[in-house]
């Protein structure tokens, strides 16, 4: 590797983090949408997403604005309020704004995807939202963060800029499939089963949520939630597993740099998290154990900067 | 001159067609392919255009508009055509000028003959705002200051061109000429094929290797990068383009620091030399040390580096005191006193207002004449006489008045109009012309340029800042 300029690591970086974060918000509302289909009551939906909101330290800002967890609150929470850093609407200012600082490290084709997502979406509102239903516009942020993450595979050259890219999207699957665990981290517990059905469809939307709902039919069968939390924390072959993003950014810090501390600091995560005893995890406490990880992740990230950036 | 009852004024050169509506040379094939092609095909293809420069994210900066600080400049799929006499007389003539400013700059920043010799007013260089006394006594590579040059040009007939400004600072505006093309032909690849039209795509390779041959010496594989203000720079797409096509890294001025008498960047390696920088930051904003303490674009310390010859700047620190409008008056005279020829390109006559009778001439005659600023650009600023109004000349009036040698003043030309898809089809608009003039190892122009056009009736004022287009501009090869 031949070092790149540091600045534009960093916004490669957050390209790959705000993107993922928009594609992550989208699902998530996705998910609840259909839980809202099923007989589950308001409040266990608002405790949800008060469990999701504070996790990722952003409840007293919805609280400030909204009374209660009404479909449309949410939505206005997370797609459209600018001063919600993790809204859809804001991510994709910061990913079009990174995309343009780092325009010279990027292709023609990366720069058009971006200019015509933030083209399609520039002045959405509430009105246009009802207008063209959720759904459809949830689906569009799905396809366009799809999209551009699979035009960046298919046209960049695989050097420094593309692996800064992806080893922010694998940071940020990490944070959010930790946050996903988090929100319903004590409904994991053997002793909160339902056996009407309807966890089913609840452990369902949840799977799809993190985008695993497919995966984990093709590989367990029967929903059940120790299976389902070995499969988001253990499982490598599933792209938004704590361990498999650990370990792809593990692989990405030794190809940049294979002695830098955050490489050694990585691989001792993917490690602790590998020779974890799932069971004993789930009696003692996963609310620990997450914490913990993401107290690691960004112990991590700060690292990162000190290793890549020329943080001064 | 005109007689008395001659009301119509005379109809402006056209690039295409003659007075008798005869095809000009240049536009011989081009002209009968417009003939025969519809109404409808220009327009889907016009729609197709503007796609493809919104999806290309091409935009500029507009200052002193909130509503809309990103727009795209409009692009005519019609484009202004140059047959290879009229392109070998005009490259000549600015390759001509720019040697001779870059000749000009050597002495003012050494021996300043020209100034004993009293060929040009001292003071007019020496209080000069863009005169940098840093840079005296420094010998650069090549002795060349002025790296990169767009030469603004204007036509009134067959062979009369005239050169309205020389853009030795930071010219932009090179990222059009190439994606012009690009579009072209992607929309109209047939008309490449019967039409030997001058590439132009190499202009990126021919300034990397222009830039690689002013490294500071002993440098012979140098690490160069282009310096931009960053992504709310009015010209960011160019500065990201030109970087991309050289294949240099595009920096900020934070990302670079001075150490120990060399120029670094910060890479994810670490440090890094860099020897040549590309810079699209003004002399003011490069260095808060030297010049403008609170700029935040710069890099403190640079100018100590540029001193001790350990790394180049293109285009040159004072650089600008050849391009100012006032100094534009003595480019004929440099090219006399420095080459030993007559200028091939004409100048527009001027009248400096710091002038007691040319003063007086221009309040007298306002309506008639164009009124500038001395320092200023893009349009902004400006009288255009015969279409102000009363008020505006009035108003226009005080502030020479108050500082008669901020301004300059030229007679309005009858600038060369050129056939434009508008609203209504095809219609004549008016042109200028800004080729790119390299100079390093030797001087060159790449066969083609800018072309602005005002896309608005009558209007004189191509800057893109004011409602202008642009055009691919071609130079055919025979």
């Amino acid at each position: 590797m031949t070092g790149m300029l540091s600045r534009t690591a960093d916004n490669l970086y957050w390209l790959g983090r705000y993107v993922e974060r928009a594609e992550n918000a989208a699902r998530l509302i996705d998910g609840t949408y259909h839980l809202s289909l099923l007989p589950i009551t308001p409040e266990e939906h608002g405790e949800l997403w008060r469990r999701l909101f504070q996790s990722n330290e952003e409840l007293e800002l919805f609280q400030n604005k909204h009374p209660g967890f009404d479909d449309d609150s949410v939505v206005e929470h997370m797609v459209l309020d600018p001063e919600n850093p993790s809204s859809i609407v804001s991510c994709m200012d910061a990913a079009r704004d990174n995309t343009r600082a780092a325009r010279a490290e990027l292709t023609t084709e990366i720069s058009q995807c971006m200019n015509q997502t933030w083209m399609d979406i520039r002045g959405i509102n509430m009105d246009k939202i009802h207008e063209r239903g959720i759904q459809d516009f949830l689906d569009l942020i799905k396809e366009r963060a799809h999209l551009f993450q699979g035009v960046i595979y298919g046209t960049m050259r695989r050097g420094e800029p593309f692996l800064f890219w992806e080893m922010g999207t694998a940071l940020e699957r990490a944070e959010n499939t930790s946050r996903l665990i988090l929100a319903r981290s004590n409904s994991f517990h053997r002793a909160h089963r339902r056996d009407d059905g309807f966890d089913f469809y609840r452990w369902g939307t949840f799977l799809r949520s993190a985008n695993a709902y497919s995966a984990y039919r093709q590989i367990y069968g029967d929903i059940d939630p120790v299976s389902v939390a070995e499969m988001l924390i253990l499982n490598t072959t599933i792209p938004r597993s704590l361990l498999a993003c650990i370990e792809d950014t593990t692989d990405i810090l030794k190809t940049l740099r294979r002695e830098a501390q955050c490489a050694e600091m990585s691989e001792r995560l993917a490690a602790e998290v590998r020779s974890m005893r799932l069971d004993q995890v789930l009696r003692s406490g996963l609310e620990n154990f997450l914490h913990d990880f993401r107290n690691q992740v960004h112990a991590l990230s700060d690292q990162i900067r000190a290793d890549f950036m020329m943080v001064r | 001159m005109k007689n008395s009852d001659d009301n119509e004024p005379p109809k402006p050169f056209d690039e295409m067609l003659e007075p008798d509506g005869t095809v000009r040379m240049a536009y011989a094939q081009y002209g009968e392919w417009l003939h025969g092609t519809s109404k409808d095909t220009l327009l889907r293809k016009d729609e197709q255009a503007d796609m493809m420069f919104r999806r290309l994210g091409i935009t500029f900066t507009v200052y002193g508009d909130a509503e809309s600080t990103e727009r795209m400049i409009p692009f005519d799929i019609i484009p202004r055509i140059l047959d290879p006499h009229e392109w070998d007389y005009l490259s000549r003539g600015a390759i001509q000028r720019v040697d001779a400013i870059n000749a000009f700059l050597d002495d003012v920043y050494h021996d300043q003959a020209i100034l004993k010799a009293g060929r040009i007013p001292p003071e007019l260089v020496l209080n000069n705002d863009a005169f940098r006394p840093e840079m005296l006594d420094l010998d650069l590579p090549r002795r060349v200051y002025g790296h990169i040059a767009g030469v603004d040009l204007v036509r009134t007939g067959p062979r009369d061109f005239y050169v309205l400004e020389d853009n030795v600072r930071t010219p932009s505006g090179v990222s059009y000429m190439l994606e012009n093309r690009q579009t072209m032909m992607r929309l109209f690849p047939e008309l490449f094929a019967t039409n030997h039209v001058a590439p132009v795509g190499r202009y990126p390779t021919e300034l990397r290797n222009n830039l690689k041959s002013v490294a500071p010496v002993g440098v012979d594989d140098p690490t160069i990068v282009l310096l931009t203000p960053g992504r709310f720079n009015s010209a960011y797409f160019e500065h990201a383009f030109l970087a991309t096509e050289m294949g240099v890294r595009l920096v900020e001025g934070q990302d670079l620091f001075v150490d120990d008498g060399l120029v670094y960047m910060r890479t994810t390696e670490g440090p890094k030399r860099v020897d040549v920088i590309y810079r699209r930051i003004d002399d003011d904003f490069i260095d808060p040390l030297a010049f403008q303490p609170h700029s935040m674009l710069g890099v403190p310390g640079l100018l100590s580096v540029v001193r001790r010859g350990r790394v180049t700047l293109a285009n040159a620190i004072g650089s600008g005191v050849a391009d100012d409008k006032a100094m534009y008056v003595y480019v004929p005279e440099m090219i006399r006193f420095y080459l030993g020829e007559e200028p091939i390109l004409q100048n527009v006559p001027t009248y400096s207002l710091r002038n007691p009778d040319d003063y007086k001439y221009v309040i007298e005659h306002l309506e008639e004449l164009v009124v500038k600023e001395v320092h200023g650009s893009g349009g902004y600023g400006m009288l255009v006489g015969p279409k102000s109004t009363k008020a505006e000349r009035e108003a226009y009036a005080q502030r020479l008045k108050a500082e008669p040698e901020a301004f300059i003043a030229q007679p309005t030309l009858s600038l060369s109009t050129c056939p434009t898809w508008v609203e209504e089809g095809v219609a004549p608009r008016h042109v200028d012309l800004r080729p790119f003039v390299l100079s390093g190892r030797r001087t060159t122009v790449m066969p083609g340029g800018l072309t602005r056009v005002a896309l608005k009736e009558g209007s004189l004022v191509v800057n893109s800042s004011q409602g202008g287009g642009t055009k691919d501009t071609w130079v055919l090869e025979r």
